[in-house]
């Protein structure tokens, strides 16, 4: 049984900041930062805006595109490391907003960027084995950086869904494949409100490692070579590493340019992988061929090998807002009110 | 305020379900389980409604001394929207600009916070609109 993406949707918060406001409140050259970083905006959510909202639009953006019924709905995972709550699942408002409820299994998902993917594993699963006819898998984040800390530069806020299932698949799941070790490059402690993280302990031996690890395991099961794809998504914690992390495995700029967002949008955590991947589905052909690998700190990857498939040709794209669309529809905002609306600064009892 | 008070009309408040009468075909919001037209020759002929989310801004205030749960939004768009099935509910407008906002301006719903019970309560989800798109 062929298992793959049947529908799929985004959401980008509106609002936006740029490395250079951030830099000029905590003293330091946020231009030069953001030039470094390859960043030059970051997505910042409405203070009415958070992983729960973020996955409703998403969500409902790729019901809007498909005729399923979502009674036929299985299974939903949203993976982030945002939650609103601590205890009571994002996806029950999620299936409850897309009236996929009440026989549905649901649970939410946690692993740094990653958990969007592992969702996708997990329907993939289910799906593939029978257990569910379509299983609904989101990746999506309000994440947050502390305060004059490098994070603050790139983290952002946005999302994605995919409906995952095994008729009239838009492009299909050929193989997944993952890369896990423990390894302590980010973390947040329960009740933190802000990551830590291991600094340059960050690149080699956890971004660098893995993603290389689990890109060569792909394309060795797959049986593939970077030329054979046309589009490839790696995992963005900036626009730097990427780049680099696709020329060292032999990609070209051609190939990750249309699923590259963080230097327009920051990094997205849990929501990179998936909204790269939605920007490539809004533009890729039949036949396309993606090579997709999210990473998440802690660490671990997940590599996917997609297959665009005819029937892309009748899936109605047009009913919900492409990634580009959202990227385009932007205002950027000053320190003081992202300061404000992402609840850095102490309100006095009663205040949100 | 109640988690039950808020939860059970967690259904209408995320997906705008109306109800329809089966015998004079008034449409209420949120849903009634008797019409408020034919009172008892509705019973048992009550229908679920779906509307479309789709309205346009039939007046509108911008709120500038706000609750304490609004502060952070301040001044923000409140209009009575004017659904396309013709029902008129209250709601928030969003990603508009102050000076942008003018009746007769079409929108949309979208699905946002509402607010919350305090930093350990619960917090409410529900329709807000944003211009169409």
């Amino acid at each position: 049984m062929d298992v793959g993406i049947v529908s799929y949707g985004a959401y980008i918060p509106r609002y936006r900041i740029a490395p250079k406001e951030i830099g000029r409140v905590w003293g330091s050259d946020g231009e030069a930062m953001g030039k470094n970083l390859m960043i030059f905006s970051k997505s910042v959510p409405s203070p009415d805006e958070d992983v729960i909202t973020i996955s409703v639009a998403a969500a409902r953006s790729m019901m809007k595109r498909t005729d399923v019924n979502p009674k036929d709905i299985g299974a939903l995972y949203v993976g982030s490391e945002s939650h609103p709550y601590a205890v009571k699942p994002t996806g029950t408002i999620v299936a409850e907003a897309i009236e996929a409820s009440p026989e549905i299994t649901v649970a939410d998902y946690e692993f740094a960027c990653k958990a969007g993917t592992a969702a996708i594993q997990t329907c993939m699963g289910l799906v593939g084995s029978g257990m569910v006819k379509y299983g609904v898998a989101i990746g999506a984040d309000t994440s947050q950086g502390a305060p004059g800390d490098a994070l603050e530069y790139s983290a952002s806020a946005g999302g994605a869904a995919f409906l995952i299932g095994s008729d009239k698949i838009i492009a299909k799941l050929n193989l997944t494949y993952s890369y896990t070790t423990d390894t302590p490059d980010f973390w947040r402690r329960e009740g933190q409100p802000y990551p830590s993280h291991g600094g340059r302990f960050t690149g080699e031996p956890a971004y660098f490692k893995h993603m290389t690890a689990c890109a060569l395991g792909t394309m060795k099961k797959a049986g593939t070579k970077p030329t054979d794809y046309k589009y490839a998504i790696f995992h963005q914690p900036n626009g730097k590493f990427p780049s680099r992390v696709a020329k060292q495995l032999g990609f070209t700029d051609e190939q990750i340019k249309t699923g590259l967002l963080t230097p327009y949008i920051g990094n997205t955590y849990s929501g990179a992988v998936p909204l790269g991947l939605s920007a490539v589905l809004d533009e890729a052909k039949p036949g396309d061929r993606i090579f997709a690998i999210a990473y998440g700190s802690g660490a671990g990857c997940d590599g996917f090998d997609i297959t665009v498939t005819n029937e892309i040709t009748n899936y109605k794209r047009e009913n919900a807002p492409s990634v580009k669309f959202m990227i385009d529809n932007n205002k950027f905002i000053d320190y003081a009110t992202y300061a404000r609306y992402r609840g850095k600064i102490r309100m006095k009892e009663g205040g949100e | 305020m109640t988690v039950a008070r808020f939860w059970r009309e967690n259904s209408p408040r995320y997906n705008l379900k109306a109800s329809k009468c089966g015998n004079c075909g008034k449409v209420s919001f949120p849903p009634r389980t008797v019409c408020p037209e034919c009172h008892r020759k509705s019973i048992g002929k009550m229908q679920e409604f779906q509307l479309s989310g789709k309205g346009e801004v039939y007046s509108f205030s911008i709120v500038h001394d706000a609750p304490a749960q609004f502060q952070n939004q301040k001044p923000y768009i409140v209009a009575m929207i004017k659904l396309d099935e013709g029902i008129m509910v209250t709601g928030q407008v969003i990603d508009c600009e102050l000076d942008k906002v003018e009746i007769g301006m079409r929108v949309w719903a979208s699905f946002r916070k509402l607010g919350e019970e305090g930093p350990g309560g619960v917090i409410h989800y529900g329709y807000k609109f944003h211009p169409e798109l």
